[in-house]
């Protein structure tokens, strides 16, 4: 028993802490602990993810096979906490300049961090619903943080909405495969489908992956994603397009591999639908938009959909090329966004893409990092966006899926234009009075380390493919 | 003889309710919270319905997960219905328009 609790201790001292922190807030200083309170939690965040990096090995389960931790869980926890660090930090001062530095904030990350750890680490129906909703349920509170302001109200209330919608279809799916497997353990319904498929089964695994695709914001269940991502906070709005993405797609990952892994046929057949939709979707619809949120709501959309394609492929590689895909694009919009925080023209945040007309001219260096990172979410080719969307590619066509590499390719050729549109503003825009942009030196940081590794990073990949294989291996394998 | 098709029969055509009451209201927010809860209690019966049928606490268990998460679920749904009252006086449907999706 004591061996189980020690299996699960980063997300236990993770839980701890924000309880702690929570009452130590609420008793003693309030919003003047913020900026301790933000730092702390990034600190913690980032020790947690050197523990877990650097610290087992192996497959160990806990709980009666609820909570696994293996290398597969532990890659995806590294990438989300620190990546959720990474947001915290960069966001820090812009929530104190607008009024946003409540206490609640870093604490409510904390909790819908550690329920990510969950889901990434769940080996059974109930683990995996009670760490969604940890998420979400946080989630849905940092949404309306901005509470006197219409737009952020109304995109948590939608977000809200949707996301319960989303938990039920999820939560009747796990019942009927509750009810036709006979367990809700993953090992358990992966003994089951091996003898044969009842279709209740199969019924069930269509709606636990409807939920899914709404977390993952894979189209036909992407609405809420722009107006979310427009109006929430621009700091909650880089959380939203990070961490939970990670997450959720491990967790489709872990239910296809571990539970269904038997009936490939059945769930690669959804997937590489929901993958198709995404990519062109996230394309297409992009191309219309002004407001440089919604264009990365859209962006986020179309990602999903070439990280569900290395999910469709079904195979060992084409996991890899997922987790691969997922730590690039994750750093790609902690970088991204440390632009967009910093966006502002008198002293009030602006979103507006025609704003960046000539910024090159005005900040030349912040100008061509963005160009580094635009160029590398179009994935063209010398940046690591590139490579990331070449393991997808390459998984599909190994698992005899040509039709959908080629789909991911026009995709990507259509999405690449409303990124480079941006480029061509901020360099050959019409001279206009635009956008300044006012950065913190960990902003300005991360923008260019983010940008710099996207260049360097071709080189081996700072490392993270070993760790990709191995992780594949162990969900896989 | 009330057997198992019954219950799922039951708890489809609740949540299926649950769905239309979401997607068809056009009045105001505290119908979709109502949906929601039906839809997560149609869920409930067909996890005790499974689980009595097969014999196995497991499903019953889950309920008292769900039960507990729906009464969260509601608390913050309702937190954020009044915010979103605060700012804007309604709670119409169709007044959350101020960004299109």
């Amino acid at each position: 028993m004591m061996s189980d609790f020690a299996i699960a201790l980063p997300e236990l001292i993770l839980s701890l802490f924000a309880m702690a922190a929570l009452l130590a807030a609420v008793y003693t200083g309030k919003d003047s602990l913020t900026d301790a309170l933000t730092w702390a939690t990034a600190g913690l965040m980032v020790a947690l993810a050197l523990w877990i990096g650097m610290g087992q090995t192996g497959t160990q389960v806990a709980f009666g096979g609820m909570f696994v931790d293996d290398a597969f869980a532990r890659f995806a926890k590294v990438t989300i906490l620190v990546s959720a660090a990474a947001v915290l930090v960069v966001s820090r001062d812009f929530m104190q300049r607008r009024g946003l530095g409540r206490f609640e904030y870093p604490i409510l990350i904390a909790l819908s961090v550690v329920g990510m750890m969950v889901m990434v680490s769940a080996g059974d129906l109930m683990a995996l619903y009670m760490g969604l909703e940890l998420q979400s349920l946080a989630l849905y509170v940092v949404a309306t943080l901005q509470r006197d302001n219409a737009k952020s109200t109304e995109a948590g209330l939608k977000y809200f909405v949707l996301g319960a919608l989303s938990s039920g279809l999820l939560l009747y799916g796990a019942s009927l495969v509750y009810g036709f497997a006979g367990t809700t353990l993953f090992s358990g319904i992966l003994t089951t489908v091996a003898h044969d498929v009842p279709v209740g089964l199969l019924f069930g695994l269509v709606f636990m992956l409807s939920g899914l695709a709404f977390k993952v914001s894979a189209a036909p269940f992407h609405m809420w994603t722009p107006d979310v991502y427009e109006g929430a906070p621009t700091p909650v709005t880089a959380f939203f397009a990070t961490a939970p993405k990670v997450a959720a797609m491990a967790l489709i990952a872990r239910l296809v591999q571990d539970a269904f892994g038997g009936v490939g046929a059945q769930w690669g057949q959804v997937l590489a639908a929901l993958s198709v939709a995404s990519m062109f979707l996230g394309a297409v619809a992009a191309i219309g938009q002004t407001d440089i949120k919604r264009l990365m709501a859209y962006s986020s959309i179309a990602h999903m959909g070439f990280a569900l394609m290395g999910l469709a492929a079904g195979t060992e590689t084409g996991v890899q090329a997922m987790l691969i895909y997922m730590a690039i694009y994750v750093t790609m919009n902690v970088g991204t966004f440390a632009f967009i925080l910093s966006m502002e023209k008198d002293g009030r945040p602006i979103t507006d893409i025609g704003s960046l007309n000539q910024f090159s001219k005005r900040e030349p260096l912040k100008a061509l990092a963005m160009l580094v990172l635009l160029f590398s979410l179009a994935g063209v080719p010398p940046m690591l966006g590139f490579f990331g969307k070449f393991y997808v590619l390459k998984a599909a066509v190994d698992a005899d899926m040509a039709w959908l590499a080629l789909s991911g390719a026009v995709a990507s050729v259509i999405g690449a234009f409303y990124y480079l549109r941006i480029v061509f503003f901020m360099y050959f825009g019409a001279e206009v009075d635009g956008a300044e942009s006012r950065m913190v030196p960990v902003q300005w940081f991360a923008l260019v380390a983010v940008s710099a590794m996207m260049l360097l990073g071709i080189i081996n990949f700072f490392g993270i493919e070993p760790a990709a294989i191995a992780a594949a291996k162990s969900l896989v394998g | 003889m009330v057997g198992l098709e019954h219950y799922l029969i039951v708890a489809a055509a609740l949540f299926v309710i649950g769905i239309f009451g979401i997607f068809l209201n056009r009045k105001n927010v505290i119908v979709i919270l109502m949906s929601i809860e039906l839809m997560l209690l149609a869920v409930n019966i067909n996890f005790v319905a499974f689980s009595s049928m097969s014999g196995d606490l497991v499903g019953q268990v889950f309920t008292m997960f769900v039960l507990t998460v729906a009464a969260a679920e509601a608390a913050i749904g309702l937190a954020i219905l009044v915010v979103f009252f605060r700012t804007r006086g309604t709670i119409e449907v169709e007044d959350a328009n101020v960004m299109k999706g």
